[in-house]
């Protein structure tokens, strides 16, 4: 660690995990809904447990981002933080702001949450994934709004670099987006348009190039490659993340009321969205590859190179495998589009949050990375993580290909809950991936407190 | 990548391309806005249709349902459930009015929202106006 301002993001990665942590237990009892019905009805329904999950899901990657960027921004600037102290203060309001939220989904009806938050004022809830009520985006967009700021001020103080201009973007691209949160017209059909326009515009535009820095500051640090050669990378992979990304949001206008030009465009377009995430996958590996140095960091680099083949195979392949539109006309809403969340959300972004984390953490502890046996347990989390989650989307897909041809396909088309009877033994399946999930959770956790005989930067050069 | 393929080109590439692309997507967004109408049948929304897509926020119907195939994947999809029941508005509120508070042992149950006659029929309206939409002829058939 250059600047002792980089600390900052030590307690943003602690959130980060711990929510994450929460965010698993809400999807085994996801799991567990889907076959026993029943569970846990009427305290909490599948509709209640199912918005804590994705809530989490985004607030602890979006912490996950900003340790990121308030560990990687002064580092790369070459001066201390603007402000650790705002830093620290919107920390304690975004993650009072977050606890809030999710003891509000919990404690109360849905229906009582929108009227105490004042939902008929300006009504922005109900919405997929923007289920927050209005205070809580208003909250966000303050706290997000002083994160760029000092991020900002930082920047224009010291030393402006590739990677720093290419996060700044994608932060305030997603922070722009957001702001389409808040626009929520009675016609269904313009909804759902801009709704997309965070949704998709986030984690198919933006998020990339936040992706995109945080690696490419891993690589430069794990791997002594000389920078120019980084940023050259790092600019054709965004460039393609935007050029097939934007017009890619047509994959999402195929059956919501929109013009049938978008079935073309979005067919297109959104095929080519798996070349940025392929070029990561190579990005991470060539690098690594070509090494100039041994960083004792081990795990690090292969949280780097996980990312790039679980991004490439979530998004990129699981996303292709439904995109054109005449398979999608059949796949749509499905266990498919469930399939390729999973393994998309956690290759891309819950990885690359890990592997900022990884690579962070330890310098924030005082050492150039863990001991040899505490990598060993961070090691195993991984495997166990990612190969859960390798099951949870097959066992997903599987139940999907079965779910399109009962109810979609066939000649005698049968109903949705008949249907969903019969894919019982895959939804019994992921459960069992998600339990392997959580243990995995669990070894990650533990191996931040393994001790073990330090390690040391003794093979600087190779 | 090789030398003569330089940084700035890379750059040049990435905001070209990046604000080409933007102002195309900017270009048809804003053709679609024009030819909407003719497909989302706005001349129907009525303040029912209003007040109903207000219910089916407040209440995160999406949190379990898909509607146009965007939601949660636990509960039929709605965009045509006014067709599937039959055309019938009443079918869909006796539907949502007598849900059992406690669920039913051992399978999935829609929550007792305790709706008014008058924002039940507002619900009803809100899908039946939702299944007019002419949006590309989805879903494939009638189970959804």
């Amino acid at each position: 660690m250059k600047f002792s301002s980089q600390a900052v993001a030590k307690p943003y990665f602690i959130a980060a995990i711990g929510l994450f942590t929460l965010q698993i237990v809400f999807g085994l009892t996801l799991g567990l809904q889907y076959v026993l019905g029943d569970f846990l009805f009427p305290e909490i329904p599948f509709n209640v447990a199912r918005m804590v999950h994705t809530n989490l899901l985004i607030i602890w990657v979006l912490f996950g981002f900003m340790g990121a960027s308030y560990y990687l921004v002064p580092e790369e600037s070459d001066v201390e933080l603007y402000s650790p102290k705002l830093a620290l203060w919107l920390f304690w309001i975004f993650l009072s702001a977050s606890v809030l939220t999710v003891i509000g989904y919990l404690a109360v009806p849905y229906a009582t949450l929108a009227e105490i938050t004042g939902n008929d004022i300006l009504p922005t809830m109900g919405r997929e994934f923007l289920e927050q009520p209005t205070l809580t985006k208003i909250g966000i967009v303050v706290v997000v709004l002083g994160f760029l700021f000092n991020l900002g001020m930082t920047i224009l103080k010291g030393r402006k670099t590739v990677i720093t201009m290419v996060l700044m973007i994608g932060l305030v691209g997603l922070a722009v987006m957001f702001l389409f949160s808040f626009y929520n017209p009675e016609n269904l059909v313009l909804d759902k348009i801009f709704w997309w326009w965070v949704v998709h515009l986030w984690v198919e535009g933006v998020w990339e190039l936040i992706l995109g820095a945080i690696m490419a500051f891993v690589l430069i640090k794990i791997t002594g490659i000389d920078r120019e050669v980084i940023e050259k990378w790092l600019y054709m992979i965004i460039a393609m993340a935007l050029i097939t990304g934007i017009l890619g949001t047509g994959h999402h206008y195929f059956w919501i009321g929109t013009p049938d030009y978008w079935q073309v465009l979005g067919s297109i377009f959104s095929a080519l969205e798996p070349i940025p995430f392929f070029m990561m996958t190579l990005f991470a590996f060539s690098m690594i590859n070509k090494r100039r140095r041994d960083h004792p960091n081990k795990v690090a680099a292969l949280w780097a190179m996980g990312t790039g083949v679980m991004a490439f195979l979530g998004a990129g392949v699981w996303g292709f495998m439904h995109t054109l539109a005449p398979v999608n006309y059949y796949t749509h809403g499905t266990q498919i589009t469930a399939a390729h969340g999973h393994m998309a959300f956690y290759g891309a972004y819950a990885m690359i949050v890990m592997t900022m984390i990884s690579y962070a953490m330890p310098n924030m502890r005082g050492r150039v990375a863990n001991s040899a046996k505490a990598q060993s347990w961070e090691v195993w989390g991984f495997w166990l993580m990612t190969i859960s989650m390798v099951l949870i989307t097959l066992f997903l897909t599987a139940a999907g290909v079965l779910q399109v041809w009962l109810q979609r396909y066939t000649d005698m088309p049968q109903s949705f809950m008949v249907v969903q009877d019969q894919l019982a033994i895959f939804y019994w399946l992921r459960f069992a991936a998600g339990v392997g999930f959580l243990a995995g959770v669990g070894t990650y956790i533990a191996s931040f407190f393994i001790k073990g005989e330090a390690v040391g930067l003794a093979n600087a050069a190779r | 990548m090789s030398e003569t393929f330089t940084k700035t080109m890379a750059r040049n590439i990435f905001y070209g391309g990046s604000l080409f692309f933007i102002l195309v997507f900017l270009g048809l967004i804003f053709h679609t806005t024009r030819v909407l109408p003719e497909r989302d049948h706005r001349e129907n929304i009525t303040p029912q249709v209003v007040l109903g897509k207000k219910l089916w926020e407040d209440n995160n119907c999406i949190g379990c349902h898909t509607l146009m195939g965007e939601g949660a994947y636990f509960a039929p999809e709605l965009a045509n459930v006014y067709q599937r029941l039959g055309e019938s508005k009443d079918a869909i509120i006796s539907f949502i009015k007598y849900r059992p508070a406690e669920g039913v042992p051992g399978r999935r149950s829609m929550p007792q929202f305790n709706l008014s006659d008058e924002e039940l029929d507002a619900l009803a309206e809100f899908l039946k106006w939702t299944s007019e939409i002419n949006d590309g002829d989805w879903p494939p058939n009638i189970q959804g």
